[in-house]
């Protein structure tokens, strides 16, 4: 098991560095791709099957779907030409290298960290406890009507911004 | 244990005694031999996949009043397999402009979106890979990858027709991909699981389909959108953009897109029979051994993907500004009616028996059908109206 | 329960071998004569003009948004709809309050014209 995590865990940082480093932005796309199928094996890994999925479905098949669309309909020449670095590249590798060095250190010394999680009792179904939670009023109720309200306030806002209401003028 | 029973875990448990016999781990001999059953049931679904091919051959010549393949073997049967053989030794052509490793990773991502999902599908009780509690949503996902195969092929092949059939293919793909989730919400609401086995023993009593067959109709429309066939089949009109996506195409890599379509389609026709035509079961058929179940779900995904077939040879391909409205004005608003009334009635009929239940289901679906349609006839109508009052005058102008 | 996902991570790694099997060996096997006519990009046996890697309609773009919206709002109902079976009336008056909530930004939209494909 813990070869695995290795593995993916060693798939999703090359994938993320050739996300940023790849000239093409297709490119950059579909590593970003990969990366995002490392991390629903990760989940896949932590026994969480439904975020497994919901990870492939929404970030694969929608917004890494979108980003594509969004690469191809507003750049004609699809490739990065200016110079990847600039000349204060070593203070982000400084502050980088600090702040992996200081969450490192904060996560060594958490008591939970060396801690194997618990066995998942028999017959638990996830899902349903998951769906009960999202419907049940001492827990998430409000929380669920207010996504919905937000994907509302997304999908009106986003039609907003991108929609150019042409035809608006000849509708009789 | 007897072998008709059960015959996967008496193999593999027969296999086990085999490995460990050798001095083999017990953990790496299992891995082994869920690995010899995976190669095992992908084989016998690429070998259906050869049989598909002259399948379709078969009933495409006899929706346009022809024969068919006859020539090579009886009944012409033996002409798919002189096809797969034609498709491997073709030249392998690489055009040039095209981007190397995306070309060839793009018909590999497709059948592999395709073949995927016989991971989940309950063949019977017995006969199933896994039985995923999240297995809808894992068909969902495994079509993500398919879309995602079809914009990598568009995209790396350096053709405007290609690119131009790629992006026309995935805003169908994912516009009727709304459709199909909610209509696979319906037997999740009725069964209460999203489990392929959990939904295929539901329907013990009485299949999905006369509870809903809105959302059973739904889902085939959905399907074959989601599957690029006519009447969807805009991504390749050959009047406009030629083969679409797979246009820069030939040999094997043509043939792994034609093999995954083909495929796609009869595992589309297995989902339908499973969601909706009661899986495995078919009046205690099923009761005479997981081989008997097997062939039954089979069979039904055969018809499923006659079904398919029968809509392909007989509709004419729709524009695209029609096909996007008829999915966001029409399908979607229908669909979650279907969806909200299904979870209503469910949980108010609660305790009600099987055929109270299955009666106002099945009422209340062709209420929602009729109301539908006469709303579609009095917009059909006002526009008519439109049309005959604007044409009017320049009649007159012709009379006189 | 990891097992299962086991037996996934097993019927990929095979799902992408055999069909990438198939097209190493039709490699193999099939003859190499190429040459430049034969390499070139079809398109209607017409010389390609100019990059053919070009900019689309932003409609594509509107509807793969739209596409999005519904997506993640479908990933919610699915707990509810495997809940449904062991919960009170009010919890199926919940999820329908959510659905008609975004059923309004649909006939927004529509009410908008951004369904039309101009």
């Amino acid at each position: 098991m813990t070869i695995l995590f290795l593995i993916t865990a060693v798939v999703i940082l090359a994938s993320a560095v050739m996300v940023v480093s790849s000239r093409n932005l297709v490119h950059a796309a579909l590593w970003l791709v990969s990366a995002l199928f490392g991390v629903a094996v990760l989940y896949a890994l932590l026994d969480a099957g439904f975020m497994a999925v919901v990870q492939v479905v929404i970030y694969i098949g929608a917004i890494a779907i979108l980003f594509i669309f969004a690469v191809m309909l507003t750049r004609r020449e699809m490739r990065d030409t200016g110079p990847g670095l600039n000349k204060n590249w070593w203070v982000s590798a400084v502050m980088s290298i600090l702040t992996f060095g200081g969450l490192a250190y904060l996560l060594s010394s958490w008591s939970g960290f060396s801690q194997t999680s618990a066995d998942i009792p028999v017959g638990f179904d996830a899902v349903t406890a998951l769906g009960e939670a999202l419907i049940s009023p001492d827990a998430f109720v409000l929380p669920f009507e207010v996504a919905s309200v937000m994907l509302v306030a997304a999908l009106v806002g986003a039609v907003y911004i991108a929609f150019n209401p042409r035809i608006g003028d000849t509708r009789k | 244990m007897n072998f008709w029973k059960d015959p996967i875990q008496v193999t593999a448990d027969w296999l086990m005694s085999l490995f460990t016999g050798w001095g083999m781990a017990e953990g790496l001999a299992n891995i082994l031999i869920n690995l010899l059953g995976i190669v095992i049931l992908i084989t016998i679904m690429l070998v259906i996949d050869i049989l598909l091919v002259w399948i379709e051959r078969k009933v495409v010549a006899r929706f346009q009043d022809r024969l068919g393949p006859n020539r090579v073997g009886p009944f012409g049967l033996i002409q798919p397999f002189a096809d797969i053989i034609k498709l491997f030794i073709k030249e392998n052509i690489t055009p040039v402009g095209v981007d190397k490793v995306v070309y060839n990773l793009a018909p590999i991502l497709s059948v592999f979106s395709v073949l995927i999902l016989w991971a989940i599908i309950p063949l019977a009780p017995q006969i199933l890979g896994v039985d995923l509690n999240v297995g809808l949503l894992y068909l969902v996902a495994a079509g993500a990858i398919g879309t995602l195969s079809i914009i990598m092929a568009g995209w790396s092949s350096n053709n405007k027709f290609a690119l131009l059939g790629a992006f026309r293919q995935v805003a169908a793909m994912i516009s009727y991909e709304i459709p199909m989730v909610v209509a696979l919400l319906i037997p999740t609401v009725l069964a209460g699981t999203m489990g392929m086995l959990g939904i295929s023993q539901a329907q013990q009593g009485m299949w999905y389909v006369f509870l809903s067959p809105l959302g059973a109709l739904i889902f085939l429309i959905s399907a074959v959108a989601e599957l690029g066939r006519a009447p969807f089949d805009l991504s390749e009109g050959e009047s406009e953009v030629v083969a679409g996506f797979h246009i820069e195409y030939s040999g094997m890599k043509f043939g792994w897109f034609y093999a995954g379509e083909l495929l796609h389609a009869f595992t589309f026709g297995g989902f339908w029979g499973i969601l909706f035509f009661g899986g495995y079961h078919f009046f205690g058929l099923e009761n005479w051994g997981p081989l008997v179940a097997a062939a039954i779900v089979l069979f039904k995904a055969l018809i499923g993907y006659w079904v398919i077939m029968w809509i392909k040879y007989t509709l004419m391909r729709i524009r695209i500004d029609h096909m996007l409205a008829f999915n966001w004005k029409f399908l979607v608003p229908l669909s979650l009616v279907v969806l909200m009334v299904t979870a209503l009635l469910n949980t108010i009929l609660r305790d009600a028996s099987t055929w109270i239940l299955g009666l106002s289901m099945f009422l209340s679906n062709a209420l929602i059908a009729w109301i539908t349609i006469e709303i579609l006839r009095s917009r059909s109508r006002k526009e008519r109206e439109n049309a005959e009052g604007l044409a009017q005058p320049t009649m007159e102008a012709a009379q006189h | 329960m990891q097992n299962e996902w086991l037996y996934i991570g097993l019927f990929l790694i095979v799902g992408v071998a055999l069909p990438a099997a198939a097209l190493v060996l039709a490699w193999l096997i099939s003859p190499k004569k190429s040459n430049p006519i034969k390499d070139s990009t079809y398109e209607c046996g017409m010389e390609t003009v100019g990059e053919s890697w070009v900019q689309f309609k932003a409609q594509y773009y509107i509807f793969g948004l739209v596409f999005l919206i519904f997506d993640v709002e479908m990933v919610f109902l699915f707990p509810w709809a495997v809940a449904l079976g062991k919960l009170p009336l009010f919890a199926v008056v919940e999820g329908i309050i959510f659905i008609l909530i975004l059923v309004a930004g649909l006939a927004y939209i529509w009410r908008k014209d951004a369904l039309e494909w101009v």
